[in-house]
């Protein structure tokens, strides 16, 4: 069957296109973009007023399947992503047991095939079970469908290590994503050390932690010529560090999150676990940093870390609750914020959900260039609302938005052509 | 109730006001007296039921709790997390529900985790006071040493502080920073570097890397206890060292008022951060702190319990 979205704004940043277009999906890919097409035959969707943009794409979240289903799994978890406007996730391999073999890599893509809401991109491990002792088959691993390499929850504890899989990575094309944290100065920390530590008495976790690691993974990249992808960057030191690096020519790209550009370490004051997250949540310092990078080009992309825990893992003592929270049904109002703030266009937002995540990554979509896949999101940036646990569909709850008053949302997915998520 | 204490929990000294602290020296100054009587009990909080939850050693604080209730005629229930069901699992969230159905009214809790009592507040219907909680707070022990030096300098405002020691791990030193600060005084805190917070983190006290910067013209001079069980990590050398470049003593001790107070939140490790020199010297106000205790505890009982005192 096909489709043709009429009269709907098509922000395409892959072209450069920001005009009112109709568009024709036949066969899973985009057949054509133009003005009045006629689209015989095809299923007509009336789009004036609203945005069409190419597939949102996350390139970091956790489906927690294999291992910890009661927390989330790849049908819940990709429902929750085409909920919030996804057409594409890329899921860390930090499962039980972690994806470090083909084996996983297999599982995920085939539950994935029988129940995902949206394509499914597996990252496999750096090294063995994530121990940061000895790498992974990177051949077959992506050979089986992986389609980038991170130890995320962990740093690669050391600097050789590192370089060894970032050497052995471009004999496949696979891209590295670091999770970047100084591990002795960070162990123990539960909030930023600084004012919410402080007032926490808790221990904290330094900025200057993700700068020393930030800074060890682009030496590599500059020593070995070989791309490195920063995820979740928190602070103001980091990104001056990669801001810098760029301009020295060396390989890397990296990603924040919407909390980071959100939210400050104030969410966190009264022992709030639902923003304890790793990276913690940063200063307003740091938070504006981010809002700059995001916008001058030092950040490539927006990615979730969509993180999602039960009450059982947050609705505990501080200290031993879990880090991380959901972020897939949000991500998209809280980028749009920052277009309503005049801080991002909107055609750079949509360049940081889908364009460039798919360019880091490889994969194909972030465009709507003809024969491109037919994955397109629709979305009203009109229509307020509010996140409650009774409307989000992750199985995670832990967000730290719940009650806000958001503007802008997804109110169609499609996939391949196929409709997976509608409002409409 | 008094209409100006406005407080439910006493979770940490900066979620209260000036009056409200004030509201709580005044109270335990009164009920001081009690603790004087041949028989120093009265029935005020009679029928209350007060749960002492210690999760973490204690013997001051707690049986300073327990002394404060017993003497306004309330009932305790005392529980230590050995040979409990925490042992077998059970989540604190469990615990505190299941003694709530038990009809307790007030929970005390002790925790090595910082914000638990903040935790048991939001999710049960008790009052909470915080006993300590992780490196985070012990608002009765500043309270209770804002009223050993009110009681001895009768104002809270205009002082210099120096508290000597592990400030970075100490929930004492945190609450004392906070509390005085916000009746006005100067806090300065002095130690090895390896133990005091950076400038980021000192919620507004002056960080001092030689100690006598602190000490100098102090009108009151706290000592903390040193917390070798505290670090995974020996941020010190030895003790010796700590003792030699860090313990106070007569010689140190001059640099400040003359009539300045010496304080400790105890327990003491006499010949480390005290010498023993000052074991029976004037300033000394240790034991004045532990009486001022029982009766800041019973101040703050009746302050959320209500009750005629």
């Amino acid at each position: 069957m096909s489709l043709l979205l009429q009269g709907g704004r098509v922000i395409d940043p892959s072209q450069g296109i920001d005009a009112v277009l109709d568009i024709l999906i036949e066969n899973g890919q985009v057949k054509a973009l133009g003005e009045r097409l006629s689209g015989q035959g095809a299923r007509k969707i009336d789009c004036h007023g609203l945005i069409i943009t190419p597939g949102l794409i996350d390139m970091h979240v956790h489906l927690r399947e294999p291992g910890e289903e009661w927390k989330e799994t790849i049908a819940t978890g990709t429902l929750a992503a085409a909920a919030g406007g996804f057409t594409a996730v890329a899921c860390m391999p930090n499962t039980q047991p972690p994806n470090d073999n083909a084996e996983v890599t297999r599982f995920i893509l085939k539950k994935a095939s029988q129940e995902a809401f949206t394509r499914v991109y597996p990252i496999a491990c750096i090294t063995k079970g994530q121990k940061g002792t000895q790498l992974t088959e990177f051949g077959d691993l992506k050979r089986a469908g992986a389609v980038a390499l991170s130890d995320d929850g962990r740093p690669v504890p050391d600097a050789f290590m590192m370089r060894l899989a970032l050497e052995y990575a471009k004999n496949f094309g696979l891209p590295v994503i670091s999770h970047a944290e100084e591990l002795s100065l960070s162990q123990g920390g539960h909030v930023n050390e600084g004012l919410a530590s402080a007032t926490l008495g808790l221990k904290g976790i330094p900025a200057e932690g993700e700068a020393i690691a930030v800074f060890r993974e682009i030496m590599l990249a500059k020593l070995t010529d070989a791309p490195v992808h920063i995820a979740h960057v928190s602070t103001k030191v980091a990104v001056e560090i990669i801001r810098w690096a760029k301009k020295q020519g060396i390989p890397v790209t990296a990603e924040t999150a919407p909390h980071y550009f959100t939210l400050t370490e104030e969410a966190a004051l009264g022992y709030n676990t639902y923003a304890k997250v790793n990276p913690p949540l940063r200063s307003a310092e740091d938070r504006e940093a981010i809002c700059q990078a995001l916008s001058d080009g030092t950040i490539d992309a927006i990615a979730t870390d969509h993180a999602p825990h039960s009450d059982l893992e947050k609705f505990i003592e501080f200290e031993q609750a879990a880090f991380g929270l959901v972020g897939l049904e949000t991500a998209l109002a809280l980028a749009l914020r920052l277009v309503n703030q005049g801080l991002l266009s909107l055609s750079r937002a949509i360049a940081l959900l889908s364009t460039n995540p798919a360019r880091i990554l490889k994969i194909a979509g972030g465009s709507l260039r003809v024969g491109s896949p037919g994955d397109v999101t629709v979305i009203d940036l009109e229509k307020k609302w509010v996140p409650r646990k009774e409307n989000l569909h992750s199985q995670g709850k832990n967000s730290p938005f719940l009650g806000w008053e958001l503007q802008g949302q997804a109110v169609m997915t499609i996939v391949e052509g196929k409709i997976t998520f509608s409002r409409m | 109730m008094n209409a100006s204490f406005t407080a439910n929990h006493i979770l940490d000294i900066a979620s209260l006001s000036e009056e409200d602290i004030f509201y709580i020296l005044k109270l335990a100054l009164n009920l001081k007296e009690i603790l004087h009587r041949p028989i120093p009990k009265v029935p005020t909080l009679r029928g209350k039921l007060v749960a002492l939850m210690f999760f973490e050693a204690s013997t001051r604080t707690r049986l300073s709790f327990e002394r404060a209730a017993k003497s306004l005629s309330a009932d305790t229930l005392s529980f230590t997390a050995r040979m409990s069901s925490v042992e077998k699992g059970e989540t604190l969230l469990d615990t505190i529900l299941n003694l709530e159905s038990m009809g307790v009214d007030l929970f005390i809790i002790r925790h090595a985790m910082a914000g638990t009592p903040h935790f048991v507040a939001k999710h049960s219907r008790a009052r909470v006071i915080n006993a300590g909680d992780g490196f985070h707070a012990h608002p009765t022990q500043a309270l209770l040493d804002m009223l050993t030096v009110y009681q001895k300098k009768k104002t809270l405002s205009g002082l210099k502080i120096a508290i000597i020691g592990d400030i970075k791990h100490s929930r004492v030193a945190h609450s004392n920073i906070v509390g005085f600060r916000k009746m006005g005084s100067e806090v300065y805190v002095a130690g090895p570097a390896t133990m005091l917070p950076l400038e980021r983190e000192a919620l507004g006290a002056r960080v001092c890397y030689r100690i006598e910067t602190a000490l100098d013209q102090a009108d009151v001079v706290m000592a903390l206890r040193v917390q070798k069980e505290r670090h995974g990590r020996a941020l010190l050398p030895s003790v010796r060292e700590y003792a030699q470049e860090f313990g106070l003593n007569l010689k140190r001790l001059e640099l400040a008022q003359k009539d300045c107070l010496l304080m400790h939140p105890g327990p003491v490790n006499w010949g480390v951060e005290l010498a023993p020199e000052l074991q029976n010297d004037p300033r000394n106000v240790i034991l004045e702190q532990v009486e001022n205790g029982v009766a800041v505890r019973m101040a703050l009982l009746v302050a959320l319990l209500g009750g005629n005192a």
